[in-house]
């Protein structure tokens, strides 16, 4: 018992120790304010750059993956010469005599080109559209570019040159913005004459699976009976989406390379030249019986201190750029969609993962860069110091 | 090869860590090769001043190892998806050859940087530096796992091919595999909970005698390592099965996703922190011939053992806590 209270004791001395240290460490670091404020602040810089990149991406990934999750398992589209083509509804018919196939549907969708919002815009039959022939449903993107609208309505041009009176009813909500910002939903009949699609064709067919681990072998059958098709696997499109978009934060790290390492080269030569004032503190530190020890824990915690500073203000303006302002720095870089951007907001989406690579990027490398000239200031002799 | 952020921060952070390890181990090796504390020459006293800087450096490389460790196995999971077939970790590691000899490798090097940390703190509370040499033969192994650590995690990453088919973690794990992973999974349940629950009560008992007797902190070291790797087999076997509530489900990996509260970590955390302060334990007790050490090393025995034995306690509670509170039974 009374080894344990003294134990006990011996950890709370150690306690009020560092503390003492983290004390004495602050107020010297405030001592030399403007010097250390710069440092703070390039490191606040790249650390932010790096996490913007990291969130950015992950959310992207994150919500491309969101989307996919209610998207059909399988797509099959029909190839003529290697280029997508119409699939006959009749395919519908052979899908479905493959076990394990619950439903096959055709899907039609395309894109429409606006001459005077020079945009393209994506048309497309949902499965249960309820409204009459004469009405759409919108994307918040499309009235927002579409241009002035005459007596509240869209004038489209048929594939045979013909004008389509159309009347937006019902505009889909910001939530969705991601998918269905240039979206515009219609009736069957509207569609095939819009965009010529005739009838018995589809864009392509929607195939639903009982159990997911038999896509492969299904997909394997229906290339086999249907040579002319190509079926695609949901899993596969997530598998895509993922590795672009990890490919592409990686991508724009190593273009930032250069940046992180100035980064450390500056931090390096900050760490070396140290003032002939704070030399003189070392110094008189260990003339009045400071232990190399102590010199060492006292530059650990200013380490500490500077780099949970830096990467806490990297981090939360990195959030408030990405999931505030929507990336505005670098979003035409990393998202590279259609040009007609939606405005969306990525819901916040970080998880201790990106913290960990984050720090690794940053606090990581410039804690073992310091280690050096750390050392050589903590072992110098006092004498000497002094003495200059 | 991927190019994702985490696997740059990886390599990146391994080439760092292992140049410092080899600069650290050239001024370990001058050391073993020049020291005499007799001497007062300007040689022997930049040596010294030099032993601040190694140990400095390998207090930071263990931190790093640590971390190192979680972000890999985090990354792992995080690519699954990447996989055709691989739907956790256990997955993604699957995907070459190098995947499990990285992770292998790389809990031994934080093992061994743990207790060459031990080592070097029991060092320091001499003034003479008995343990001089010892600690500087221990450094030439550390330096060689830490490069081969980092060789084996390149090669890894390097390797990966994302259309690679690899099994997922209900093939690894599930008791028809061949592999050693596998032969874990189909260890014959009762008789294993009996032999890690028996090995833990022994390895508990021997800790306390050691803390209040003093006596037979060898015999825990040996124990604390041999616990280890029974409490792994373990957690393949029924622990992680207990998580689950799912009689098949072996993996040793999904129990540190969101979905089971991140348990994972702290059992693992708790019985990597045991084992090797338990190891350490033993390691200290081997090294007691300096005088100047002998009135050191029980205190320090004590404190070490202690908290092996706190560790070894925080993992006996998270991994029983499934089999006493909830109604799954696992019946071999």
């Amino acid at each position: 018992m009374i080894t344990l209270l003294k134990n006990l004791l011996s950890e709370m001395i150690w306690l009020e120790r560092q503390r003492f240290f983290l004390d004495f460490t602050l107020s010297s670091l405030w001592r030399r304010k403007g010097r250390n404020l710069s440092l703070l602040v390039v490191y606040s810089l790249v650390t932010f750059l790096l996490s913007s990149v990291i969130f950015f991406t992950h959310a992207l990934r994150k919500e491309a993956v969101i989307i996919l999750k209610d998207g059909p398992e399988m797509i099959v589209q029909r190839t003529v010469g290697g280029r997508h083509s119409l699939i006959p509804v009749s395919y519908i018919e052979k899908i479905k005599l493959i076990r394990g196939v619950s439903s096959v549907n055709p899907r039609l969708w395309g894109y429409y080109f606006h001459p005077a919002s020079r945009t393209n815009y994506t048309i497309m039959v949902p499965e249960n559209f309820s409204q009459p022939d004469d009405t759409v449903e919108t994307g918040a993107g499309v009235l927002r570019t579409w241009g002035p609208l005459t007596d509240g309505k869209l004038y489209i041009r048929a594939h045979d040159g013909e004008a389509i009176v159309l009347k937006p009813i019902n505009t889909m909500g910001e939530g969705t913005d991601l998918v269905s910002s240039d979206l515009i939903l219609m009736s069957e009949t509207i569609f095939r004459k819009i965009s010529g699609v005739p009838a018995g064709y589809a864009t392509d067919l929607s195939v639903t699976i009982r159990n997911q681990r038999e896509s492969a072998t299904i997909s394997t059958k229906i290339t086999r009976d249907l040579p002319d098709t190509r079926p695609i696997l949901k899993e596969d499109i997530i598998r895509t989406y993922s590795s672009l978009f990890d490919w592409r934060g990686g991508y724009v790290i190593v273009l930032l390379c250069g940046t992180v390492l100035a980064f450390f080269i500056f931090a390096w030569d900050r760490a070396t030249g140290l003032s002939a004032e704070e030399k003189k503190e070392i110094g008189i530190l260990k003339g009045i019986g400071w232990d190399t020890s102590d010199v060492l824990m006292m530059k650990f915690w200013e380490g500490v201190v500077i780099s949970v500073s830096a990467f806490l203000l990297g981090v939360i303006t990195a959030y408030i750029h990405i999931y505030v302002t929507s990336a505005t720095l670098f979003q035409h870089a990393l998202k590279g969609w259609s040009t007609l951007y939606p405005n969306f907001s990525l819901s916040p989406a970080i998880d201790p993962y990106q913290l960990a690579i984050l720090f690794f990027l940053t606090v990581v490398p410039y804690t073992l860069l310091t280690i050096v000239p750390t050392w050589t200031v903590a072992v110098s002799d006092p004498d000497q110091v002094m003495r200059h | 090869m991927l190019l994702n952020p985490a696997i740059i921060a990886l390599n990146s952070g391994s080439l760092l860590v292992t140049a410092f390890a080899f600069y650290a181990l050239y001024t370990a090796l001058r050391i073993l090769t020049h020291w005499n504390i007799q001497s007062g020459s300007e040689l022997q006293l930049l040596l010294e001043k030099k032993t601040y800087l190694i140990s400095t450096v390998f207090s930071y490389v263990l931190g790093f190892e640590l971390f190192s460790l979680v972000l890999f196995i985090f990354t792992a999971e995080h690519m699954h998806d990447l996989f055709v077939g691989a739907m956790c970790a256990a997955g993604s590691l699957n995907a070459n050859d190098y995947g499990y000899v990285a992770l292998v490798v790389k809990i031994i090097t934080f093992m061994i940087c743990g207790v060459w940390m031990i080592v070097n703190h029991t060092d320091n509370q001499a003034h003479d530096y008995p343990l001089i040499r010892p600690k500087y033969k221990l450094l030439i192994l550390l330096t060689v796992m830490i490069a081969l650590d980092t060789i084996l995690q390149i090669k890894y990453f390097m390797g990966l091919r994302t259309d690679v088919i690899t099994s997922c973690c209900g093939i690894i794990f599930s008791g028809e595999s061949q592999s050693l992973t596998g032969s874990a999974a189909s260890l014959p349940t009762t008789a294993t909970m009996l032999v890690f629950y028996a090995a833990l009560l022994l390895t508990l008992r021997v800790g306390f005698s050691v803390v209040i007797t003093g006596r037979g902190a060898a015999l825990y070291g040996l124990l604390a390592g041999a616990t280890t790797i029974i409490s792994l087999a373990a957690v393949i076997s029924f622990i992680s099965v207990y998580y689950y509530q799912l009689p098949t489900h072996h993996c040793p990996f999904c129990i540190l996703q969101k979905d089971y509260s991140y348990i994972g970590y702290p059992l693992y955390l708790s019985l990597l922190l045991a084992g090797t302060t338990g190891m350490g334990t033993g390691v200290v007790e081997s090294l007691k011939g300096p005088k100047s050490l002998a009135k050191v090393i029980p205190i320090l025995r004590k404190r070490f053992c202690l908290i092996s034995l706190a560790g070894f306690l925080i993992f006996a509670l998270i991994a029983s806590y499934p089999i006493l509170f909830t109604d799954f039974v696992l019946n071999s």
